[in-house]
């Protein structure tokens, strides 16, 4: 197990070296002259040209891509003298646009956009799987059909109609939500009810899509795996339904579903785009949209594309770790 | 004759569907006592698994019509498990009667340890801590001939081969010492060589803990090596109940002989054809009127009227212990039995 968590943890690397190069080509062949965007209107050719060698714009990309790796473990210095700045390791590079390093940036976003994801998913989860579930107990019946109503609107109803629906005709008519207060930062651990307020109608609109998802794939797996032999051979040794449920069914049925959950999370930890846009909220996904459409913020968008590859090439690995835990086919040696 | 310990009386299996009611099994009757083999034997669809199931309590009762009869006569008095609370029948489940089945790959949870699943039927009927368990599940495994069984009680599944897996399927069927095993095609999904092993493995058992066993099959083969006594069924109901001998030697009805000589034998010379029975058996959606087996039988022309055609036959006793279900005589059904199976036979 070990030797394959290492020899896993090696892929894992190589991908996202792979990733970061992949991006500073993409960068490279911009028709974008980052060094050209630092200065606005006030831009005349020198000062193009020396800001472009303060921020190390000045070397081939090959060489950029090596600062930049080696800024990722030891920091970065850029320019000299009176103008100099650092920022430490592990370095992101540095946002010209917010003035900052990014790491500092990423940093401040990181925990909106966490908070976001763990709390739908801990909502998507529960609400997802335990309606499958009485969905597949009661297949055909009362349960089955609200669930299947459920679904349907679930499904149906994109983030940014949701969220809208949400956000106007239950948080903001009920006065759940201070419109002025939206997209300020309360600390779970100074504010935990500002804290409470402020994500609990986007994370409610992010798990609405993803419960559905989750209540089908449920309800299906649990009726498939109802039919299996085994649970005919449970039946057999004279176990009641309620054990066969807990204990064989949904042992079996809710493996897969470790997989596309931990894929989801990790999608969402690199931002909610449209969530965080609706609910104004300062997170990872308006980060990078702005940097991409507003900002042409190279650097943020490096560092945000960079962190979602990793985010979920290592929820890849946990998943495949857990499942060789669940399932002892796929064990190995 | 000693009491038998399972009497079923007048059962019937349907199964409602939106084309119409399947008459999966009609009129089934038949009894096993402790230490006997009874086999059923018939094609797919002939309703041998469903009346089975039946006696198990294993059918969803909401979407099943069952009706008759199924009594268990166990030491605490007999209980009739088709009319008995569903929750009363699951307590006599894996205690007073327990089941195999045809396909053990399948037929074990592939998450949990051999060990684990064999510990959990026998702690649902015995008081034991889940070492306790796994070592009476050691035990069971080396009583059914697995080698190393106090290692490999450890092991899942998928780490055991087919007929090692069957071999589980029993072991954990006879944990709680049941009096009654359904063994539903146990031999099917193996390798003809681990099929013999296995036939023999439940014949030991049977001996071992006295038990009343059905063997449910198509293979006239298995039937030969391990029944006392033979229900063969077709479309649902039994149509020729007898000892063994006399369905080999003296088959009264003409399925059975057809059966019979649709096999090939090591005693006939090659040069000719197996016999067939031409046709397809009926849907078991609206059956026919009559004798279910009347458009593929050879005979139906030899009985009078049209008997055949408009009264459906009664499993009638034909001979001593020997009941078949057709319109033709006794003398009829000897006339036409071929004479070369009964002859080569004895």
């Amino acid at each position: 197990m070990l030797k394959y968590v290492t020899k896993r943890l090696a892929y894992t690397a190589v991908v996202l070296v792979l990733v970061s190069l992949v991006v500073f080509i993409i960068f490279n062949f911009l028709p974008i002259d980052p060094a050209r965007l630092t200065c606005g209107k006030s831009c005349f050719p020198a000062l193009i040209e020396a800001n472009r060698h303060r921020l190390g714009l000045d070397v081939p990309w090959w060489e950029q891509w090596f600062r930049f790796m080696h800024g990722l473990f030891a920091g970065r210095n850029y320019a000299e003298g009176a103008a100099a700045l650092h920022c430490g390791a592990p370095s992101f590079g540095y946002s010209f646009n917010q003035h900052s390093c990014v790491t500092s940036i990423i940093g401040q976003a990181f925990p909106v956009t966490f908070s976001l994801a763990v709390g739908s998913f801990v909502l998507w989860i529960i609400v997802g799987v335990s309606l499958g579930v009485v969905a597949a107990r009661f297949k055909g019946r009362f349960p089955d059909r609200i669930a299947t109503a459920f679904v349907l609107v679930g499904t149906s109803l994109p983030t940014f109609i949701s969220g809208i629906l949400i956000l106007l005709f239950i948080a903001l008519k009920f006065n759940l939500l201070n419109p002025i207060e939206m997209g300020m930062w309360h600390s779970p651990f100074t504010d935990p009810f500002g804290y409470f307020k402020e994500f609990i109608f986007p994370c409610i609109t992010l798990a609405l899509a993803y419960a559905a998802t989750y209540t089908r794939f449920t309800r299906s797996n649990v009726i498939e795996t109802s039919s299996e032999d085994f649970i005919r051979t449970a039946k057999a040794k004279g176990l009641s339904n309620r054990v066969i449920l807990r204990k064989h069914t949904l042992r079996a049925a809710l493996s897969p579903i470790i997989t596309i959950a931990g894929l989801d999370f990790a999608g969402l930890l690199g931002g909610a785009i449209i969530t965080e846009g609706i609910f104004n909220l300062p997170g990872l996904g308006r980060l990078s949209i702005k940097a991409v459409l507003i900002d042409y913020d190279l650097p943020v968008i490096l560092a945000t594309t960079l962190l979602a590859a990793a985010f979920v090439v290592i929820a890849n690995l946990l998943v495949d770790i857990a499942y060789a835990y669940i399932d002892p086919r796929v064990r190995v040696g | 004759m000693t009491t038998p310990f399972l009497e079923v009386k007048n059962l019937n299996v349907s199964f409602p569907t939106e084309d119409g009611e399947v008459m999966a099994s009609q009129d089934i009757s038949f009894n096993v006592a402790l230490g006997e083999t009874l086999a059923i034997v018939g094609e797919s669809g002939s309703g041998k698994s469903v009346s089975n199931l039946a006696v198990m309590g294993l059918h969803n009762r909401a979407r099943t019509n069952i009706s008759g009869e199924a009594w268990l006569n166990l030491p605490s008095g007999p209980v009739d498990v088709i009319s008995a609370p569903e929750e009363s029948v699951r307590r006599l489940r894996g205690k007073s009667m327990a089941m195999i089945f045809q396909d053990p790959m399948s037929a074990l949870h592939p998450y949990y340890s051999i060990g684990d699943q064999l510990s959990e039927a026998w702690r649902l009927y015995n008081e034991g801590s889940k070492s306790d368990g796994l070592k009476r599940a050691a035990q069971m495994l080396d009583l059914v001939g697995i080698p190393d069984a106090s290692r490999r009680v450890n092991e899942y599944p998928h780490q055991f081969s087919g007929g090692m897996r069957q071999r589980v399927m029993i072991a954990m069927a006879l944990i709680n010492n049941p009096s009654l095993l359904i063994a539903d095609e146990p031999t099917t999904a193996l390798d003809v060589t681990v099929q013999s092993q296995i036939l023999q493995l439940l014949r030991d058992m049977q001996k071992e803990f006295n038990m009343a066993v059905i063997l449910i099959t198509h293979d006239l083969g298995v039937v030969a090596e391990v029944a006392d006594r033979v229900n063969v069924m077709y479309a649902g109901k039994i149509v020729e109940q007898a000892g063994i001998d006399s369905i080999y030697y003296d088959s009264l009805h003409p399925y059975t002989m057809g059966l019979l000589s649709s096999i090939p034998r090591v005693d006939q010379l090659g040069g000719h054809r197996l016999k067939t029975i031409p046709g397809q058996p009926p849907s078991l959606i609206g059956l026919p009127s009559g004798c279910s087996f009347r458009s593929r039988c050879e005979y139906a022309g030899m009985v009078s009227g049209n008997l055949c055609a408009t009264e459906a036959p009664l499993l009638d006793l034909k001979a001593p212990l020997h009941s078949s279900r057709c319109h033709l005589s006794i003398q009829q059904l000897n006339d036409v039995n071929p004479s070369d199976v009964r002859s080569a036979h004895k």
